[in-house]
C-alpha cells in the first residue's frame, strides 16, 4: 500500500519546512521527508550554529579585555577566561535542538506529516522512503546544497568543511582556511577569537570580492588587527598528512610554471570554496538541471515537469540564502493551493557575519551606475551614533551608505559595515520593496537612542543635510 | 445590576432610519463607553455609533441589511446600577425590526462575496516578465497579479512614478483589457455572487425611485472651450502658492451660478407628494464622486458666494473627504443641482439620472481638439460636450435647453462668467 498526499516536500530546511507549513495551513494534505534533522543546513549546520559560535567567540575575546589590571569599562576579572570548547559546542547543540524541536512542532501543528529518511525518486511524483512509497499530486524539491569538495583536497581527517568546523571540540592551533568568501571569513575570525592562529588562502585579489573596496576596508583592518594572515592570489594545490598535522601546498598565481609550491603546516584545513546543489538522484523525476547542477525553474519555481517545483539552494532562481528559500517555499505552497504568485523581489538582503558585519541590499554605487542610474550617495559613520558608542560598536569602524537616484530620489540600495549592523537591514529592504524615496525615510521618526538613527542620518546625508555629521 | 436600553440616536438632520452595516460587538461582550458598537448607513453616510455606557451586551436588534428607525431600541446592556429600562421595554418586549424579508435567522456577519472559481489552464508554459519592472509595493504587485493586470501598462501617480492601489483602481475603472492575450490564457467558469446591500442597495433604490417617477428628457450640446482653456492655463501658470490647480469643473460651477440665476426653475427641488416646487437662491452643487465604496454626491455649498479659487478648493475638499470615507452628513446633503463629470472617460453623450428631488443634472465630458467649420474654414478648436437631463414634469424642454445655452454662452466667452 502506498501513501497518497497532495503535496510532498523533499527536504526540511528553511525552504522545505516553510513550504510544508504553509501548505498545511492552506488545507493541503502534506508530507515532508527529511534524511537528517528537520531544520536543514541553516538551523542544524549553518547560519544558526555559526552565529552561536561567533557570539561565544566574541564573548571569550571580550573577557580577555577584562582580565587586564585596568579592565575595560572598569570591569576587571581576576584571571584570563578559560574556554571549554566541548561545552561551547554543547551549548550550541542545545540551541540547535531547541530550534529543531520547534520546527517539528510547527509542522505537526500545521497538520504536516514528517517522515524521517532519504527520499528515493521512482518517478517525478512517486518517492520511496525506506519501504514506504509515497505518491504525490505535487512535489516540492527542497534538497538544498552541500559544501563543494576540492578533488585534490577531499574532506577527511584534518580537511574539513564548515559542517565539521562547527563541531570541533578542540580549538585547532593553526587553522588554514581555503577560500576567503563569507563562510571562510566568518569561521576564520571565529576561530581566531577562540585562540587559533588563522591563515586564509584566497585565489582572487581580495577576500569577499563581491563587495566593493569601501565596504571591505573596515573588515580588512580587523583581519590585520587580529593578526589573521590573508594570502590573496594563491591557489591551494593539495595536502599531505604529517604526524597528525597536515601540510597544505599552494602556489601564487604569478609563480612560474615549474616553481616549487609554497607550504603551510595546519592542524585543520577548512575548505570553503562554495556550495553546490544536492541534485544528484533526481534523474527519475525528469527535471532539467542547468550545467552547474541547479534545477531549472521559471518565475513560479516550477520545473519543466508539471506539478514539480524546486525551491531554495537546489533551484536556479534566487541566491543561495535561507531567506530566499523560505520566501520561495511559502510562495510555491500558495501556488499549489491555486493562488497566482511569482518570485519577484525587488531586493534580497545579504549579510556577512564577520566582525564587523557587512550588509548589502539593492544596488551598490558601482552597480547603480552600471545599470545607467544617475546617482547620489550619502554615508554616515558608526562612530557618530550614540547608541553604537554605548555598546562599543564603533571600535571596528563602519558606516551606513545610501545610494539613490539623483532625479527622483528613489532609494536604489543601502550597504553598511559595522558591529551589530545587520539588525538594521529590515527597514532598508522594506524601503526598497515599497519604492521609498529619500524623503520617505527622512520624514520617518527614528527612535533614539538606537542604531537605526544611522539609517536616517545616512539618508539625510544623501539629501545633503545630515544633522550629526559634517 | 440594571438594564440599559439604547435607542438609535438622531444621527443627522432629517435622518429617520438607518441600515445596519455591521455590529462591532457580540452578545455577552463587555464594552466600554465610547467603544464603537454599530455602524449604520443612512441616506447620506455611514455612521459609527459609540456605546453610551460601560456594560455587557445582552441583546442586539437587527442584522446587517435590516433597517432600524431612529428612536428604536437597538441594543441593551447589563450595567452597574439601575440602568434606564422600564419593564415594558425589557428585552424581547420591543424586538420589532423593519426588514425587507421576514426576520429569519439572519447571518451574524455581512455575507462575503461568494466565489466559486474553477480554472483550467490550457497553456501552462513559462512566465517571462514583459519588459521592464515598474515601481510598486509588494502588496500592489500581488494585487495586480491576482487581478491579471500587467503593471507595465499601468501609469503610476506616486512619487518617482510609483504605482499605487488607487492607480490600479483607476486602471480597472477605465475598463482596460484585463490580461488580454497573455501567455496564460485559460478558460474560466467561476461565478461570483455579490449581495446588494449597504450603499449599493441605497444607490439601487434611489436610482429606481428617480428613474421610475421622473420623466427624464436629455439635451446635448457642444461647447467651444478654446478660450476657456487658455484662460485656465494662464490662471494655473500664474496661480499663487498654495492655490489648487484649476480643472474645468470650477469654471463650469461658476458659470452655472449665472445660468441658474437666469433660469431659476432649474435650481429647484420638486416635492412630488405635495406637488410643490421650491426654487432656491442658494446654489449648492452636488458633485457625483466615484469612490471605492460606490457612488456618493458630496456638495459644494453656496457656490454663488465663492470665487473660482474657493470653489476649486472646496470641491477638492469635499470630494477628497468623500473618497477617504471621512465626509460627514453635512458634506453629503443639501444639493440643489448636480454635476456628474464624465471627463476622463470621454464619451459622445450620456443620459444622467436626476438626483431626486432635484430637477436637473449636468454631465460634463472631456474636452478635445476637434475640426470645426468657422466662416467656411476648417479650424481646430477645443470642444467639450455637455449632456443634461431634466425633470419634464416641472422643467419644459425650452427651459432646460435655455439653461444649457446660457451656460454654453458663458463658457465660450469666459470673461462673461466673471462679469
Amino acid at each position: 500500500m502506498s501513501k497518497k498526499c497532495q503535496v510532498l516536500v523533499v527536504g526540511a530546511g528553511p525552504g522545505g519546512y516553510v513550504a510544508a507549513i504553509r501548505a498545511g495551513q492552506l488545507g493541503l494534505k502534506t508530507i515532508i521527508v527529511e534524511g537528517e534533522k528537520a531544520g536543514g543546513t541553516c538551523l542544524i549546520r549553518g547560519c544558526i550554529p555559526s552565529k552561536a559560535l561567533i557570539h561565544a567567540a566574541n564573548r571569550f575575546h571580550a573577557l580577555a579585555e577584562h582580565a587586564k589590571s585596568d579592565g575595560h569599562m572598569g570591569i576587571t576579572i581576576p584571571g584570563p577566561a578559560e574556554l571549554n570548547m566541548a561545552a561551547t559546542i554543547g551549548w550550541k547543540e542545545d540551541i540547535v535542538d531547541k530550534l529543531n524541536k520547534g520546527v517539528e512542532h510547527l509542522l505537526k501543528a500545521a497538520g504536516v506529516e514528517l517522515i524521517q529518511g532519504w527520499a528515493e525518486f521512482m518517478d517525478a511524483k512517486t518517492v520511496k522512503v525506506g519501504k514506504e512509497v509515497i505518491e504525490a499530486e505535487h512535489v516540492i524539491l527542497a534538497n538544498g546544497s552541500v559544501p563543494i569538495e576540492l578533488p585534490f583536497m577531499k574532506y577527511s581527517g584534518n580537511v574539513i568543511s564548515s559542517r565539521e568546523a562547527l563541531n570541533l571540540e578542540q580549538v585547532p592551533e593553526h587553522l588554514v582556511v581555503v577560500g576567503g568568501g563569507y563562510i571562510g571569513l566568518e569561521l576564520g575570525i571565529t576561530f581566531r577569537l577562540l585562540g587559533s592562529e588563522v591563515t586564509i588562502l584566497e585565489a582572487l585579489d581580495s577576500v569577499l570580492p563581491i563587495f566593493d573596496k569601501e565596504l571591505r576596508r573596515p573588515l580588512e583592518i580587523t583581519l590585520k588587527k587580529l593578526k589573521i594572515k590573508v594570502e590573496t592570489g594563491v591557489f591551494a594545490k593539495g595536502v599531505e598528512e604529517v604526524e597528525g598535522r597536515t601540510k597544505v601546498f599552494y602556489i601564487s598565481k604569478d609563480a612560474a610554471e615549474d616553481a616549487e609550491p609554497l607550504e603551510l603546516i595546519a592542524d585543520k584545513v577548512l575548505v570553503t570554496v562554495g556550495r553546490k546543489p544536492t541534485s544528484q538522484g533526481l534523474e527519475p523525476t525528469g527535471v532539467v538541471l542547468d550545467e552547474r547542477g541547479f534545477v531549472k525553474v521559471d518565475q513560479k519555481c516550477q520545473t519543466n515537469m508539471s506539478g514539480v517545483f524546486a525551491i531554495g539552494d537546489v533551484c536556479d532562481a534566487g541566491e543561495m540564502l535561507a531567506h530566499v528559500a523560505s520566501h520561495q517555499g511559502e510562495m510555491v505552497a500558495e501556488i499549489i493551493a491555486g493562488h497566482d504568485r511569482i518570485y519577484d523581489p525587488v531586493a534580497v538582503p545579504a549579510i556577512v557575519f564577520t566582525e564587523p558585519e557587512i550588509v548589502s541590499v539593492g544596488l551598490s554605487p558601482d552597480q547603480a551606475t552600471e545599470a545607467g542610474h544617475p546617482i547620489i550617495v550619502g554615508k554616515f559613520p558608526i562612530g557618530a551614533n550614540g547608541r553604537a558608542l554605548t555598546q562599543n560598536a564603533e571600535k571596528l569602524g563602519g558606516f551606513v551608505r545610501v545610494v539613490a537616484r539623483e532625479d527622483d530620489h528613489r532609494i536604489l540600495g543601502i550597504q553598511a559595515v559595522g558591529a551589530h549592523i545587520s539588525e538594521l537591514v529590515g527597514e532598508w529592504t522594506l524601503a526598497l520593496e515599497m519604492g521609498a524615496l529619500l524623503e520617505d525615510v527622512a520624514a520617518t521618526i527614528h527612535a533614539h537612542p538606537t542604531m537605526t538613527e544611522m539609517t536616517h542620518e545616512a539618508v539625510l546625508a544623501t539629501l545633503g543635510h545630515a544633522i550629526h555629521s559634517v | 445590576m440594571g438594564i440599559y436600553a439604547f435607542r438609535l440616536p438622531d444621527i443627522g438632520e432629517g435622518v429617520v432610519e438607518g441600515e445596519v452595516v455591521e455590529w462591532m460587538v457580540t452578545i455577552g461582550q463587555e464594552v466600554k463607553e465610547d467603544d464603537a458598537i454599530l455602524s449604520v448607513m443612512t441616506d447620506k453616510a455611514t455612521v459609527e455609533i459609540p456605546s453610551p455606557a460601560d456594560g455587557k451586551v445582552i441583546s442586539r436588534k437587527g442584522e446587517p441589511g435590516d433597517i432600524i428607525a431612529v428612536g428604536q431600541i437597538c441594543i441593551e446592556f447589563e450595567v452597574e446600577g439601575k440602568g434606564n429600562a422600564t419593564e415594558a421595554e425589557s428585552p424581547a418586549a420591543e424586538t420589532k425590526v423593519e426588514s425587507k424579508d421576514e426576520i429569519k435567522e439572519a447571518p451574524a456577519v455581512v455575507p462575503e462575496p461568494k466565489e466559486e472559481a474553477k480554472t483550467e489552464t490550457i497553456v501552462p508554459v513559462s512566465n517571462a516578465v514583459k519588459g521592464e519592472r515598474k515601481l510598486a509595493s509588494p502588496a500592489v504587485r500581488r494585487r495586480a497579479r491576482e487581478s491579471g493586470i500587467d503593471l507595465v501598462g499601468v501609469a503610476g501617480s506616486g512619487p518617482a512614478g510609483r504605482i499605487t492601489h488607487s492607480d490600479l483602481d483607476s486602471w480597472k475603472e477605465a475598463g482596460s483589457p484585463v490580461a488580454a492575450a497573455g501567455p496564460n490564457r485559460s478558460q474560466k467558469s467561476g461565478t461570483i455572487e455579490i449581495p446588494v446591500i449597504g450603499l449599493r442597495k441605497r444607490i439601487a433604490e434611489s436610482m429606481t425611485a428617480s428613474y421610475t417617477t421622473i420623466p427624464h428628457f436629455s439635451y446635448f450640446e457642444e461647447v467651444d472651450v478654446t478660450e476657456l482653456e487658455s484662460l485656465r492655463q494662464h490662471l494655473n501658470a500664474n496661480r499663487a502658492a498654495g492655490m489648487p490647480k484649476l480643472t474645468y469643473l470650477p469654471f463650469i460651477m461658476q458659470a452655472l451660478v449665472k445660468a441658474l440665476k437666469e433660469r431659476p426653475e432649474c435650481n429647484a427641488l420638486y416635492d412630488d407628494e405635495n406637488m410643490v416646487v421650491t426654487r432656491h437662491e442658494a446654489i449648492h452643487l452636488g458633485i457625483a464622486t466615484q469612490t471605492e465604496r460606490g457612488l456618493y454626491v458630496p456638495v459644494v455649498k453656496h457656490v454663488e458666494a465663492q470665487d473660482i479659487w474657493q470653489t476649486a478648493e472646496e470641491m477638492g475638499r469635499v470630494t477628497q473627504a468623500t473618497r477617504d470615507g471621512k465626509a460627514g452628513i453635512e458634506d453629503l446633503s443639501g444639493s440643489t443641482f448636480t454635476i456628474t463629470s464624465l471627463g476622463r472617460m470621454g464619451g459622445l453623450g450620456a443620459t444622467p439620472i436626476i438626483n431626486k428631488p432635484e430637477v436637473g443634472i449636468l454631465g460634463v465630458h472631456n474636452a478635445k481638439d476637434s475640426a470645426v467649420v468657422i466662416d467656411g474654414q476648417i479650424v481646430i478648436r477645443r470642444i467639450m460636450r455637455l449632456s443634461s437631463s431634466w425633470d419634464h414634469r416641472v422643467v419644459d424642454g425650452f427651459d432646460g435647453a435655455s439653461c444649457v445655452q446660457v451656460l454654453k454662452g458663458l463658457l465660450e466667452h469666459p470673461a462673461t462668467i466673471f462679469m
